[in-house]
């Protein structure tokens, strides 16, 4: 008897618990797809207006479909009205920031692995120190450092170029590449780097054969770190370089700030939509890897 | 010639010493096993012998030559790790061939090596595996194997067992055992597990706070330890060390623990020196397993003592007994009943125990 009264309650519990969890769960994908949306909705503003004409912007309606799909602001963009003085668009700068993006995240990358690789596998007296000095390198306000940077890049003979961006952007890379490339290798036994020494590696082929080829995932992330920096420099960039050497952050803020006659919004979103799409495609492929290389290592043990 | 020699080697990290005055000597084909507790630098003596670190003070010597400043290639030394530390980019195969590469060894003489070493060790199936798709023992025998390629002088093994589960343990140790057994080859071996110890060497020595406490064969550092570490450090439950005084009347020495009648004859003892005995203070060692609970030998000495507290272990039983104050523990077949807190006669075969000074803790 008892017991039957007892599985009764129980159901009653359960049901009240289904009702409960269900209520929740609905309540969860509300909460997420209404920050989600939050998040998505001035990217489909900047699309849809960059696909719109003119005369459909001015009309007002921010949100609605364009009546058809207008690629010329993109083009625009991209490549100019095709007319002399004055038209300024991303290609050439676009290019400048390729020219500059791709050697600094690849020296900083490098320099931090060998950074890391010295600081946690070959120890030597004072590294302790070095690393922490490294470390302020992280903290040091941006602003602090263009008058004495500008300075050295003057002496240099190698200012408003893209190899100046270069040495800039590599140099303030090195602090949180070496940074992550140590917390990374910190975590390798160093028993890998006293095997390959009694088989006769020396510093380089360790470094190259043993240790690199394992760091996958630590490379992604930096070079995703590194990139997202470089590319959406904008200090750096207006400060040390101007006109033509410009990369495509400084161009867009050109273009967008220095137009005389009506603004076209259309073109603006379109520019700004493609110096943001780099960053991206390299989170996305990018992404990709990390999260394989992670769970490669899992496997690992 | 000694195929390995240290002599007064010290070294220290800042202002740690770390080891203190090492002597150490190896005949070719050895098997000697470096024990101690964590801490007691026997993995850096390890690792100076392979050249990794650096020495502050003494020589070590390798077939009577000075290799002190020698690269850990050109020692003729083959290390296996705790962790086995396999290349995780490489093969099996790439892992095993990567220091006769380094050594610009022909491809004929590498290819030859690998067929040998790897059907010898079971791994020629696994050559094209990447270290991720072994299992713990698989990669212990790729670990070994790549040691073995290269025909070295000197196996060094720091604590190669230590990550493999118990019943792996024990497998493995037999097959190390066997590789010994036939290949012959000089041995280093560091382990802090005594069993290990014991069952691999062919001497072991015994390491804390940097000092060798006792380098011998596996049957004297049991039947015959040095000092009170060593004795307390091997066995397990380790010797008893009663606390007492000797007392000598003319010819008769015994053993007597304050508040106690019973005095224990220790005439037969082998005393390393006879002389100032009378009323020393002294730790009278005798391991669990030489108190019996009957009469064996003519020679065993009876007493009484309470029995307080009863460990069932399976084949066996840890009893402990109370000698005036001070615990007694021994070991029973687990067929025998006691009693507890009640007097029970108990038999110690005096042919076996140690005798320390209770200062110096040293062996008399």
């Amino acid at each position: 008897m008892q017991g039957s009264l007892k599985s009764s309650s129980y159901k009653q519990l359960e049901q009240r618990s289904k009702y409960t969890n269900i209520f929740l769960r609905w309540f969860l994908y509300f909460v997420l797809i209404l920050f989600a949306s939050y998040f998505i909705f001035p990217l489909y503003v900047m699309i849809v207006t960059s696909l719109k004409t003119m005369e459909e912007i001015r009309q007002g309606t921010l949100l609605t479909w364009p009546s058809t799909l207008n690629f010329d602001s993109w083009l625009v963009a991209w490549g100019g009205r095709g007319y002399g003085a004055g038209d300024t668009f991303l290609k050439p700068y676009f290019w400048n920031s390729i020219k500059m993006v791709v050697p600094a995240v690849f020296f900083s990358t490098f320099i931090g692995a060998m950074a890391g690789y010295v600081l946690t596998k070959w120890r030597f007296k004072g590294d302790k120190w070095i690393f922490l000095f490294l470390l302020f390198g992280c903290f040091i306000p941006y602003q602090a450092i263009l008058l004495p940077m500008a300075r050295t890049l003057g002496v240099l003979g190698i200012s408003n170029s893209v190899i100046g961006l270069v040495l800039v952007h590599t140099v303030y890379g090195i602090p949180f590449t070496t940074l992550f490339f140590r917390n990374f290798y910190v975590s390798i036994p160093s028993e890998l780097v006293k095997a390959a020494r009694i088989d006769g590696a020396g510093f380089f082929k360790i470094f190259f054969k043993i240790l690199l080829p394992i760091s996958t995932p630590i490379i992604v992330v930096t070079v995703i770190w590194q990139f997202t920096q470089i590319w959406n420099d904008f200090l750096f960039g207006s400060t040390f370089s101007f006109g033509e050497a410009a990369p495509i952050q400084v161009a867009l803020n050109n273009m967008v700030l220095s137009s005389t006659s009506v603004k076209e919004y259309n073109v603006d979103m379109a520019s700004a939509i493609i110096a943001g799409i780099p960053t991206l495609i390299v989170y996305v492929l990018a992404g990709k890897y990390f999260i394989r290389g992670l769970t490669s290592g899992a496997v690992k043990g | 010639m000694k195929t390995l020699k240290i002599e007064e080697l010290s070294k220290n990290f800042g202002s740690t010493e770390v080891l203190r005055k090492i002597n150490l000597e190896i005949d070719e084909g050895n098997f000697l096993v470096l024990l101690g507790p964590s801490g007691c630098g026997k993995s850096t003596l390890l690792n100076i012998i392979a050249g990794l670190e650096t020495i502050n003070e003494g020589n070590v010597y390798i077939d009577d030559y000075n290799v002190s400043k020698v690269e850990p290639k050109d020692r003729n030394i083959a290390m296996v790790f705790q962790s086995y530390a396999l290349y995780p980019s490489m093969n099996v195969r790439e892992n095993m061939i990567f220091g006769l590469k380094q050594a610009k060894v022909s491809k004929e003489k590498i290819e030859e090596q690998l067929q040998k070493v790897s059907k010898f060790l079971q791994v020629d199936a696994l050559l094209q595996r990447k270290p991720s798709q072994l299992s713990g023992g698989q990669r212990q025998r790729v670990a070994i194997g790549r040691a073995l390629v290269r025909e070295p002088r000197i196996f060094l093994f720091d604590e190669p067992l230590s990550n493999l589960d118990a019943k792996l343990r024990v497998e493995m140790r037999r097959e190390i055992k066997k590789l010994h057994q036939q290949l012959k080859t000089t041995v280093v071996y560091v382990t802090h597990d005594q069993t290990e110890a014991m069952s691999l060497g062919t001497n072991i020595a015994i390491m804390n706070h940097g000092v060798i406490q006792q380098n011998d064969t596996p049957e004297n550092i049991y039947n015959k330890p040095s000092n009170t570490f060593v004795a307390d450090f091997i066995g397990s439950p380790s010797m008893n060390l009663i606390k007492g005084n000797l007392k000598q009347n003319s010819n008769q020495i015994s053993f007597v623990v304050n508040g106690s009648n019973f005095e224990i004859p220790i005439n037969g003892y082998d005393f390393k020196e006879k002389s100032n005995l009378e009323n020393k203070e002294v730790f009278f060692g005798i391991r669990p397993e030489h108190i019996f609970s009957k009469k064996s030998n003519d020679g065993d000495f009876e007493i009484n003592l309470r029995a307080d507290l009863s460990e069932y272990i399976g084949h066996e039983q840890i009893m402990t007994f109370d000698y005036e104050n001070q615990e007694v523990l021994a070991k029973f077949p687990s067929t025998i009943k006691i009693e507890l807190s009640k007097n029970t006669k108990l038999y110690f075969d005096l042919t076996q125990i140690s005798l320390f000074d209770a200062k110096t803790e040293e062996r008399i």
